[in-house]
């Protein structure tokens, strides 16, 4: 097997640069993210200006990069292409939300989280990896 | 209380979405978190060796938001600060719906979040509406109604 090294080095520094993204931004703290959904108590905004700012550098450079005819590393581009509304698209993101709201950890966060080992984090992560791997395993046997 | 800090959020949120603007420019795919989290678990059906090569190249991401924490602290000199709850009852079935919950609706905060509502997809918007308002509606009755 061709070991991908560039692939590998290249996700490494993105994975890096997600991560501090998250730290400066203050989303790696579980408690800004709550008071973020604590609107009628000590809401805190900033989680819309993380947002707002990564959307907004997004939006512009997706539409740079789309004018190429392929990515840099891959032969083509692989965008999602679905538009249909379904009941799982509702049911999701509900109970992602509700996980969300009671741990203060979205994944990402949650990953940057991991090498600092407060013990809620260690028992939000497994438990987070085997919920992934339910949803996996169950859509496969649905199929 | 924390601190509103929109100048770092701000900036912050520039870098995550630098980071999925150069996964496109780079490997083509959204940077959406869960996605690629999920997607190192079983079941393992693609054996394909680009499959082999896009798993490594996932497993490498995942490394780098681990080590995140690392850098910025030996790069500042600042310590990453944070407070989980220690209800570890909590946080574990908080894992399990938020694993869960964004493998079946195919996306989280990044991959709905940021990568979907910059793509204007509709999908996403919904998405983000739900886990949005859910989010509030949980913390609500957490400590509103509940109180704690």
């Amino acid at each position: 097997m061709r070991v991908p090294f560039a692939s590998i080095l290249v996700n490494l520094g993105l994975g890096l640069l997600f991560g501090v993204g998250l730290i400066v931004s203050g989303m790696s703290d579980p408690a800004k993210v709550l008071n973020f959904l604590d609107l009628t108590g000590t809401f805190d905004p900033s989680l819309a200006f993380v947002m707002g700012g990564a959307v907004v550098v997004a939006f512009i450079g997706y539409r740079l990069v789309l004018t190429r005819d392929k990515p840099l590393m891959a032969p083509r581009f692989q965008l999602p292409t679905r538009s249909d509304i379904d009941a799982r698209l509702i049911v999701g993101p509900a109970l992602f939300g509700m996980g969300w709201g009671l741990g203060g950890f979205c994944p990402g966060p949650a990953f940057t989280a991991l090498g600092l080992a407060a013990p809620g984090t260690l028992a939000f992560l497994p438990a987070m990896l085997a919920g992934m791997w339910a949803a996996r395993w169950v859509a496969e046997r649905g199929r | 209380m924390t601190e509103f800090t929109p100048i770092a959020s701000l900036i912050g949120g520039a870098l995550i979405g630098l980071s999925a603007v150069l996964m496109m420019l780079a490997e083509g795919r959204i940077a959406g978190i869960s996605g690629i989290a999920s997607r190192l678990l079983p079941p393992y059906g693609d054996k394909s060796s680009a499959e082999r090569s896009a798993f490594a190249g996932r497993l490498a991401f995942v490394a780098g938001l681990v080590a995140a924490p690392f850098l910025y602290a030996a790069a500042t000199g600042t310590a990453v600060v944070q407070t989980v709850s220690s209800n570890l009852a909590l946080m574990a079935v908080a894992g399990l719906l938020v694993g869960f919950g964004s493998v079946w609706g195919s996306g989280c905060t990044s991959g709905h979040g940021v990568c979907g509502l910059s793509r204007l997809s509709r999908r996403s918007f919904v998405a983000t509406g739900v886990f949005m308002a859910a989010g509030f509606a949980t913390v609500y009755v957490m400590r509103h109604v509940m109180g704690s």
